[in-house]
Formats: C-alpha cells, sequence, structure tokens
C-alpha cells in the first residue's frame, strides 16, 4: 500500500491509502475527488489532472516523458516546476506522497 | 443456416464461442453478445474467424496499453499484414508501433492539444450556434443528416483547412475505412463501391497546396519543413484527419443525440444544466460508443488472461463492450449524464488512445450545450435507422422533432 495526500487550493487535506501501482489520478477519480478531473483516462492526453508535487517527493517518479512535457504546456492553471499529470504518477509500495492541486483543472 | 468455416481453440482450455462480430445480427445489436463474451472469460475464442476476443474492461484495457505483445503494424482490423498485403498504405500512426508511431504521434498530439482547442473554441461554438439556430427554425429533422453529420463536416474539415466543396465526401471515406477493419463481407463490399468515386479526390485533398496555410493540415507539413517528419509522410498524416476525424465524432454526436432522446429525463437534466453538456457527451461514448472494436496482433507467443497466444494471432478488443462491463460499472446498463466515466474505454487506451479525443470532446460538448440552451425537449418522430458498419455504432437517420424554449 501506499498513501497520497491532497492539499486543495483552500487548505483541505484528503488523505487515500491506496494499492502500489496505482496513479495520483485514479486514486483521486475513484475516490470522487473534486479537484482532479482526469478525462482521457490516464493517456495523458487532456491535461484535466494537474498536480503540484511537494518538493520532498518530486526525486521519488521518473522524470515527465515528451508527451506529459507537452500536455504540460496546456494546463489552465500555473505551470511551476512542480507541475505534474498525476495520470503519469503511479505509487509505489511503501510511498508516502504529498500533492497540491490547483485552482483549475479545464 | 449457412454452414461456415469453424476455426478451433488453440487448446481445450479456452472458452470458444460461435459469435460472428461482423453479422448483420450481431452488428444491429451488439449487447447480449457482448454479454455472453463477458461471462464467457477475460479472453475467449471466436470460432468464426479464429480470433481471440476480450470483452471485459479490465482484459481491453490490459490489452490496449501492452503494445509490445499486442502491436499495431500488422494491422487494427482483421487482416493480418504480416501475411496478408494491407488494403491501402497502412496509417502511421493507427497501424504503426514505436518509433514510427512515436514521431507521427508527437506531431499529431500537438496540433490537436488541449491548448490549440482554446484557440478554435469559439469559432467551434459559433458554428454550433448557427446549426442549432437553423434547426430550431425547422423544427422536425433527421439528427443525422441534418445535425450529427453537419457540424463535424463543417468545423473539423474547416479547421484543418479543406475548401467548402465535396467535403460529404469524406462521409464516405470514414465509412469505407471502418468498415474495412472487419471481414470482406457484404458490408464492407458495399462501403468500398461507394467510396471508389471519390477515392481521388481524398488522396489529393491531403497535398499542401489544397490546405489552408495555419489549419491543422499545413501544420503538418510545418512539421516536415522542421525536419520532424518527411514530406513522404505529411500526406499521409493529413489523410490520418481525413478518415478518423469525421465519422467518428458525427457518430459520437448522432449516439449521444439517440441517448438522450430515449431518455427524456436525462435531456432535462442537460436542459436544467447546460454546464452538464460535457458529462453527457462522455457518458453517451460510454453507453453506446462510437467506435467499438479494434484488432491488434501478438508480436510473439505470450500467456495473455492465463491463456497461451500464439504468435501472430488476432485479437479483437470490445471497446463498447468495456464500457457497459457490470465489473467496472455501477448499473452499467443505465444512461446517466452525470455518471462522469473516467476510464471509459470509447478512445481506447494507452499509446493508441485517440489522439483527437480533444477535438472530439469539444464539439460534442459545443453541440449539445447550444441544443440545450435552444430545445426544451427533443422527441423521436419515427424509427431510429441504423448505418450498419464492421467497426463502428452508426445511426443512418433519426427522425426527431426539436421543440424550443
Amino acid at each position: 500500500m501506499a498513501t497520497i495526500k491532497y492539499i486543495d487550493p483552500a487548505g483541505k487535506e484528503t488523505v487515500l491509502s491506496v494499492s502500489a501501482g496505482t496513479s495520483v489520478m485514479q486514486a483521486a477519480v475513484n475516490h470522487g475527488l473534486s479537484g482532479i478531473v482526469g478525462e482521457c483516462g490516464g493517456s495523458a492526453m487532456c491535461a484535466t489532472c494537474h498536480v503540484y508535487v511537494d518538493e520532498h517527493d518530486l526525486a521519488k517518479f521518473d522524470p515527465p516523458g515528451a508527451p506529459e512535457r507537452e500536455m504540460l504546456e496546456c494546463t489552465t492553471a500555473p505551470l511551476r516546476d512542480n507541475s505534474r499529470l498525476g495520470c503519469q504518477l503511479a505509487v509505489r509500495e511503501g510511498d508516502m506522497i504529498t500533492v497540491r492541486l490547483p485552482e483549475s483543472q479545464q | 443456416m449457412q454452414s461456415i468455416q469453424k476455426h478451433e481453440a488453440p487448446d481445450s482450455s479456452v472458452p470458444s464461442l460461435d459469435i460472428d462480430p461482423f453479422s448483420d445480427d450481431f452488428l444491429t445489436n451488439p449487447y447480449p453478445h457482448h454479454e455472453r463474451m463477458r461471462e464467457a472469460g477475460e479472453l475467449v475464442w471466436l470460432e468464426s474467424y479464429g480470433i481471440w476476443a476480450s470483452a471485459r474492461h479490465n482484459a481491453v484495457r490490459a490489452g490496449l496499453n501492452d503494445w509490445e505483445n499486442f502491436i499495431s503494424s500488422a494491422g487494427v482490423g482483421l487482416a493480418n499484414f504480416r501475411t496478408e498485403k494491407p488494403f491501402r498504405p497502412p496509417s502511421l500512426i493507427l497501424e504503426a508501433d514505436p518509433p514510427q508511431h512515436t514521431r507521427s504521434r508527437t506531431v499529431l498530439a500537438r496540433i490537436l492539444s488541449p491548448r490549440a482547442m482554446q484557440q478554435v473554441r469559439e469559432t467551434f461554438q459559433q458554428q454550433a450556434e448557427i446549426l442549432i439556430d437553423k434547426l430550431v427554425d425547422q423544427g422536425d429533422i433527421d439528427a443525422v443528416k441534418d445535425l450529427s453529420e453537419v457540424f463535424p463536416l463543417k468545423v473539423f474539415p474547416d479547421a484543418v483547412g479543406l475548401t467548402e466543396s465535396n467535403r460529404e465526401n469524406l462521409l464516405l471515406y470514414g465509412n469505407m475505412v471502418f468498415n474495412a477493419f472487419g471481414p470482406r463481407n457484404h458490408i464492407f463490399l458495399e462501403a468500398v463501391e461507394r467510396y471508389e468515386p471519390v477515392r481521388e479526390w481524398i488522396m489529393n485533398r491531403c497535398r499542401r497546396e489544397e490546405l489552408r496555410p495555419g489549419g491543422f493540415g499545413d501544420q503538418i507539413y510545418q512539421a516536415a519543413d522542421a525536419g520532424e517528419i518527411s514530406y513522404e509522410e505529411a500526406p499521409m498524416l493529413v489523410r490520418s484527419f481525413l478518415s478518423a476525424g469525421v465519422d467518428t465524432t458525427v457518430n459520437g454526436i448522432g449516439n449521444a443525440l439517440f441517448s438522450l432522446a430515449s431518455h427524456p429525463e436525462q435531456y432535462a437534466k442537460l436542459v436544467a444544466r447546460p454546464d452538464l453538456a460535457r458529462p453527457a457527451f462522455e457518458e453517451g461514448l460510454r453507453f453506446e460508443s462510437a467506435v467499438q472494436t479494434f484488432f491488434r496482433t501478438v508480436h510473439r507467443s505470450v500467456e495473455f488472461c492465463g491463456l497461451p497466444m500464439r504468435e501472430n494471432d488476432k485479437v479483437l478488443f470490445f471497446l463498447g463492450a468495456a464500457n457497459r462491463d457490470p465489473r467496472q460499472w455501477k448499473d452499467p446498463d443505465v444512461f446517466d449524464i452525470e455518471r462522469k466515466p473516467v476510464g471509459h474505454m470509447a478512445f481506447g487506451s494507452g499509446i493508441h488512445g485517440c489522439v483527437g479525443q480533444a477535438v472530439a470532446r469539444l464539439e460534442g460538448e459545443l453541440i449539445l450545450s447550444a441544443l440545450a440552451r435552444r430545445v426544451k425537449k427533443i422527441e423521436f418522430t419515427g424509427e431510429p435507422a441504423r448505418r450498419l458498419n464492421n467497426t463502428l455504432r452508426a445511426f443512418d437517420s433519426l427522425p426527431m422533432r426539436l421543440i424550443p424554449h
């Protein structure tokens, strides 16, 4: 199992316990978290699962590939150095991850 | 009953079914057949063509995401390009594997990105409103001939940069291409016959001088100018816009209108909240998936879902059946525009997931929201008539009355 903490723009925290291999997008969608849309279902095609990964957790994931970098250019909320697409962030066994949600996804 | 050649399953442990997924009966109402396949197993054998079939959501998703074992370069239809001559020169994106696929996809994904959609959104919206205004005046319409064909044939070729004339040829082309993924049955042969006279017209539309500078088509040639793709590849990728960009959205919109007209309480929800247009279109795609199936080819012998698949076997993934799998969806046969069906398979999944899905969603959202703002009720005035296609779930006509606010 792994733990993902989501912090929305108002500061509200949601902590989810998920199985290894689950993506940050999928976990949020399964839980009905409103700050992540995940419209394309995880194909890095829609830029609606934008998250800001906590600086301490960034290195836990492989750096973004070309399709994700391209799609990050399309987010509606500002792009930052720690911007990632949640669908590309699969958690590993024992991970504890914190992500902040942007003001808007669409 | 006509006797057909029966292909034995490779192993007696394999669930084997006598279903023909390209028969008129199946294509007219696939859902009972989908259920039979889903209940028989994660992966089943279809004796009619000697192919594997996968109809459960988890298996469809897993198979489509495993592009190394289930390749596309040997064709995404019944034909195996390793052993048979392709019907047309293979697509550089649909019928390709990495690295060719990656090169093509990078270019098309950028041209059709969400950001690019922000730039065309206003124009698409104006066209949606103009069309709906006209249809409200008309009152009684055929929602296929007057609406679901008209809107995509206006906005998408405009964005690609095609001239106005003879665009209906694109419908004949799309119809033929999607039929060609099935067997050489009567549906395919009729589609080819209708397409033949426009073949040259289609191919000529892919030339640079035919495309408005700055449009999606011209942007492909700009990618060739920049050295990302070759000048030989550019017209082939424009061809992909023309084959995949019209008949798909035509039926996505047509199926959504059919579902909404069949469920007046859902249309009433949309009227009360036109901001539900986007999730309503999404649920329409799940409930009546415009693209029903795609094939892959087994690259090298592999075990999948616990069964032995041999090199060069063909496997048919049922997107439409995955989208009604009760293991994935609560009440899958219920059409609910507030469902938010994230993870549906209507656009496929993985590296071959529809590269034009942002365009499709934009078109669907804008036409449904324009309709909801002007029209209080939509009512059938006659029987919907199907257009059978080996891959697409399509209508020939949907007679309807639009009752304005």
